[in-house]
């Protein structure tokens, strides 16, 4: 059984890999990306053992720790970071609860992900390659540690799946298990600047660690090199009954969730409540103007292209006061009319098959595009105007007012055209209605790359006049710049909007059924 | 129609509902469907029928302006539906299979948004999606999402957005498929009321039985190719439509075999 299931996983990943090219370059991508890491692992860790051995085990207990507590919140981002082992397929199967349970773990190490931690675990052994006692501790110890990351990871997901039994749950914890993680930047360079504590905060942190669930399986070697027997007795029961443990709870979970399918908690609601749609006129463009803003709001797509935008300010704050200079912040106002419009730049792609209700009414082109353009303006327009006059105020600096706005003005604009264009002509595959918005689908990489490199550079290119009137106002202090670059902005902007709003019609109305095609490829 | 091209779709009785001619389709190396021509009679309760992966769906895009032919035309009312989109598409009602909806709106939002999506004007939206979920039954789950939904409930939804504008032919693949039998039942009421009326409705199913009882014309489609068209008594003969269906795609198996499936 145990096999059959590992065979299985082979033959899903070499099906997966007949379906399109480009999964084949992810792929291999993914395992020169996987080596590479390896290679630096290994490395790290031959020159490790030579260096004493209380260093050694302080590395190998923290990066450890590390990857062990990866394993456990990445099905938390990701929500089916790998299900294609789901046991609830296993359902109508009578397979043994033991030997599932088992083929299910082990074919959890199959994988890049797996294969790679698998490698660098038994890596470790090269560490204590001085000492055979603590060499086969560490074998032995490696596969307890990669055995326990896949068992937990297990958990944690089967644990999420059956706790989500709203969407709403679903939909948010996603994002909000997200923000830490971009935080984590700021956080690092915070506490860089107490690193010359580190010295005695480190080894103290690892040691700690070795006494917990995540660390201890890793600080056996070393305290049998280091000739501590009786705690590594200890610590190896601690990782013994910890995988031990994982399992058994997740054995409970996994019998409760295979005789109770997924059950949705639905709140049922009347008719009077049209919410946008009583809002905006009820024209075609009104109608896919409060369709749009509805999914900002409600689809967790969506708010994840948003989550970045309360996390800049913070970011933004952290490195002005480190590197001590406030100017810093005033980009906030442009990066975040960047990020904003270009936000719809993949709107039919998020659509997916919804988009053939666009089609088969015939809504023009143009209705269409202003529709989305003014939804994505109207989430922009406040944000920006508090992005650009927080900055000012705070620093005290009204001269620099006309200057941002009319960057930021021009930017939001300009970006809004471009992505009436992209999204009508340049389509790639985004995470499906419904999944995670921070999961990239298989096949997209290239393709995705091409066209946000592209609009990019177009982008660029035409902000130029007002980015390098708000410069020379920067630089030279004099307010005629600042309002030239605001005149400009407003402008130039305003003609770009309409001349993207009219190509990107143009283009739809053309091959609304092609790309209705593009976008059913990724379903 | 002016600008009709060489081939003239053959009028019976006054124009077709709907009329293929030679409309061809290719994905790679598999010709989905081979040149079909095909006439809807105006007023017809029209049933589609074929396999799995017979080129059903495939007809349907084509026919509703979903996904551009490789060769062929085809008239909705006379109406050149890929030469004259927009015209063509203010006359169909669409329910198409295996797509998603906008389905973060609730249902009552999305019926809205596709009458608006036609341009119709906010009033008598408002007061057709009101009759549209009465009538379907939906009232008491209006204002649930629609991913919520059960799969019946979908479908519903979806058909209430393909009759807001009040079409005049409606093109439903699989309406019936997972709706519980009473709501089936309202739905065939419904349909059969909108032909009396004068409407025209294709259905596609693989429900032999339901298309013979509810359906007065009857296509057999297999392998991109169309086997029969006509009257449903036509089409069956002094046969079951089921029979006559399996005799004419073929594809059973004696049921000799698996012998040991048999309990004593």
């Amino acid at each position: 059984m145990v096999t059959e299931l590992i065979r299985l996983k082979i033959a899903l990943l070499r099906n997966s890999l007949k379906r399109s090219v480009w999964q084949l370059v992810g792929l291999i991508i993914g395992g020169l990306y996987g080596a590479g890491i390896l290679g630096l692992v290994i490395v790290g860790l031959v020159g490790l053992s030579f260096a004493d051995p209380s260093l050694a085990q302080t590395v190998v207990v923290l990066v450890g720790s590390a990857v062990v507590l990866g394993w456990v919140l990445i099905p938390l981002i990701a929500s089916g970071v790998d299900m294609t082992l789901d046991p609830a397929r296993f359902v109508t199967f009578a397979v043994p609860m033991n030997t599932l349970i088992a083929g299910l773990t082990v074919a959890g190490v199959v994988g890049i992900p797996g294969v790679v931690t698998l490698i660098a675990s038994l890596g470790t052994a090269a560490v204590w390659w001085r000492n055979p006692v603590s060499l086969v501790a560490a074998l032995v110890c490696a596969l307890i540690a990669v055995l326990t990351c896949v068992a937990l990871s297990r958990l944690v997901t089967s644990a999420t799946t059956s706790l989500s039994g709203s969407r709403r749950f679903k939909d948010l914890s996603g994002i909000i298990a997200f923000i830490p993680l971009i935080l984590l930047g700021p956080i690092f360079t915070s506490s860089a600047a107490g690193i010359h504590n580190a010295r005695e905060f480190l080894p103290t942190l690892a040691q700690t660690m070795a006494w917990t669930p995540l660390g201890a399986v890793w600080a056996v070697p070393g305290d049998v090199a280091r000739g501590y027997f009786g705690q590594a007795a200890i610590k190896f029961l601690i990782a013994l009954v910890t995988l031990a443990a994982t399992l058994w709870l997740w054995r409970i979970m996994l019998a409760k969730a295979l005789v109770t399918p997924v059950h949705q908690a639905v709140n049922r609601r009347g008719a009077g409540k049209l919410g946008f749609f009583g809002m905006f006129p009820g024209t075609p463009a009104g109608a896919v103007a409060a369709r749009s803003l509805t999914y900002w709001f409600r689809d967790p797509r969506y708010g994840g292209s948003l989550i970045i935008i309360p996390l800049l300010p913070v970011i933004l704050w952290f490195s002005s006061s480190q590197s001590g200079s406030p100017d810093l912040l005033n980009v906030l106002g442009p990066v975040t009319a960047f990020i904003l419009a270009w936000s719809i730049s993949a709107d039919i792609a998020y659509d997916n098959t919804a988009f053939s209700q666009h089609v088969s009414t015939g809504v023009s082109g143009l209705a269409d595009r202003v529709g989305r353009a003014a939804a994505c303006g109207l989430v922009a327009l406040p944000i920006c105007t508090v992005f650009v006059l927080g900055p000012v105020w705070l620093n005290g600096s009204w001269e620099q007012l006309p200057a941002l706005a009319g960057l930021t003005l021009g930017i939001l604009l300009t970006g809004l055209g471009l992505s009436s264009v992209v999204s009508a002509r340049f389509t790639y595959n985004v995470p499906l209605p419904g999944e995670s918005p921070f999961k990239t689908p298989p096949g997209s990489g290239m393709q995705m790359f091409v066209v946000q490199m592209g609009g990019f550079l177009v982008l660029g290119l035409l902000v130029v006049p007002e980015l390098v009137l708000a410069i020379l106002a920067f630089a030279t202090g004099q307010s005629m710049y600042g309002w030239l670059a605001l005149g400009v902005g407003t402008i130039l902007g305003a003609v770009f909007l309409v001349v993207g709003i009219r190509s990107g019609g143009r283009w739809f109305d053309n091959r609304a059924p092609e790309l209705l095609a593009e976008v059913s490829k990724n379903r | 129609m002016t600008d009709i091209p060489h081939v003239v779709p053959p009028a019976r009785n006054g124009t077709p509902a709907l009329s293929l001619r030679g409309v061809t389709k290719r994905f790679g190396q598999k010709l989905a469907v081979n040149s079909i021509d095909l006439d809807i009679p105006a007023g017809s309760f029209y049933g589609l029928v074929g396999p799995n992966g017979a080129g059903k769906t495939t007809t349907l895009s084509m026919a509703t302006g979903l996904l551009r032919p490789d060769r062929g035309q085809v008239w909705v009312h006379g109406v050149d539906v890929w030469a004259n989109m927009l015209e063509a598409k203010r006359l169909m009602g669409v329910l198409p299979d295996g797509v998603r909806l906008f389905d973060r709106l609730s249902g009552e939002q999305l019926v809205t948004y596709s009458g608006l999506l036609r341009g119709m004007d906010k009033d008598t939206v408002q007061s057709r999606v009101g009759d549209l979920l009465r009538a379907l039954d939906l009232q008491e789950d209006a204002g649930t999402l629609v991913v919520d939904y059960s799969a019946g409930m979908t479908k519903k939804i979806a058909l209430a957005a393909a009759l807001i504008h009040a079409p005049r032919l409606l093109v439903l693949d699989e309406p019936f498929e997972s709706v519980d039998p009473i709501s089936a039942a309202n739905i065939r009421d419904i349909l059969h009321g909108y032909v009396n009326s004068g409407g025209t409705v294709i259905v596609s199913s693989h429900v032999m039985d339901l298309v013979q009882r509810m359906c007065d014309h009857v296509a057999v489609i297999s392998g991109g190719n169309v086997l029969a068209a006509g009257t449903t008594d036509e089409v069956r003969g002094d046969s079951s439509l089921e029979d006559r269906f399996v005799e004419l795609v073929g594809g059973r198996n004696a049921s000799e075999g698996l012998e040991w499936l048999r309990n004593s």
